[in-house]
């Protein structure tokens, strides 16, 4: 099956960020396509790269980058939200003059429009939300 | 891209407490340039996302209620409204604002798009469903 996921949590606070890395993880060993994973509201901060969670605990966005690199994974967080949150890529970086290195964007995470989502949504057999 | 799905934003949250409404909509507006078959359904807290007479002066938030009833004019007309959501606040259909559409299969004809609907009822529509977006 081609599904579409959806991350409407950033990591820690919820389990749903948790969540959506198993699920997308277990799918894949399965054998389903992943069409896309689209990260909105506070699930934009899955695609920082400056997290720093104790050693003894898990790291979410390592794990969405891993899996990412992986399996060639479609990981894109929605821009608006992205920008209200301070998550930023090179070109949004520079576009808004928050100076040189303030990108924080993960690797394996893209930085895109919400129209990626409603494609998300046609292109899938099914889409799977995450969320609170 | 030729596929019509259909396409239920369910919102369940209030507004102005959480960013989940306002960002909701913001899926919605640009949702509707993909001529999809959309609809939308308030439950829980979320029927408060349709109450009249919103003033969020006093917390400083932008107020994004107007936006609600400018969806008819992208296509956005059906706005199913739980009765027992809106029934276990105390709220009718009159403490929310008026949403209407310009039916343009019926002489532009200005029609609600509020559609009370009971919870039995709604989990039907739910279940015609392509796509769920849950905020």
């Amino acid at each position: 099956m081609k599904l579409s996921i959806l991350v409407n949590e950033g990591p820690y606070t919820h389990q749903a960020a948790d969540s959506a890395y198993q699920f997308t993880k277990a799918a894949l060993e399965k054998g389903h396509e992943i069409f896309r994973v689209f990260f909105y509201h506070d699930g934009v901060n899955n695609g920082t790269r400056l997290t720093v969670p104790p050693q003894d605990d898990r790291n979410v966005q390592k794990n969405w980058s891993e899996l990412a690199e992986k399996h060639k994974l479609d990981m894109v967080v929605c821009i608006a939200a992205a920008q209200r949150r301070g998550i930023l890529d090179e070109g949004e970086a520079k576009r808004h003059g928050k100076g040189d290195g303030a990108a924080n964007i993960a690797p394996g995470f893209r930085i895109s429009g919400l129209g990626q989502l409603i494609e998300a949504g046609i292109e899938a057999d099914r889409l799977v939300v995450f969320g609170d | 891209m030729a596929t019509v799905k259909k396409f239920l934003y369910l919102n369940r949250k209030a507004p102005y407490g959480s960013i989940y409404a306002l960002e909701s909509l913001e899926v919605v507006l640009i949702g509707a340039a993909f001529e999809q078959d959309v609809s939308l359904a308030f439950v829980d807290d979320g029927v408060f996302q349709l109450a009249k007479s919103q003033d969020s002066k006093g917390i400083g938030m932008k107020n994004f209620s107007a936006t609600y009833r400018a969806l008819g004019d992208y296509g956005v007309t059906k706005f199913y409204v739980e009765q027992e959501s809106l029934a276990e606040r105390g709220l009718t259909v009159d403490d929310l604002m008026p949403i209407t559409y310009e039916d343009e299969n019926d002489g532009f004809a200005e029609k609600p798009s509020i559609i009370v609907t009971p919870r039995a009822e709604l989990a039907k529509v739910m279940g015609e469903q392509d796509v769920i977006l849950s905020f």
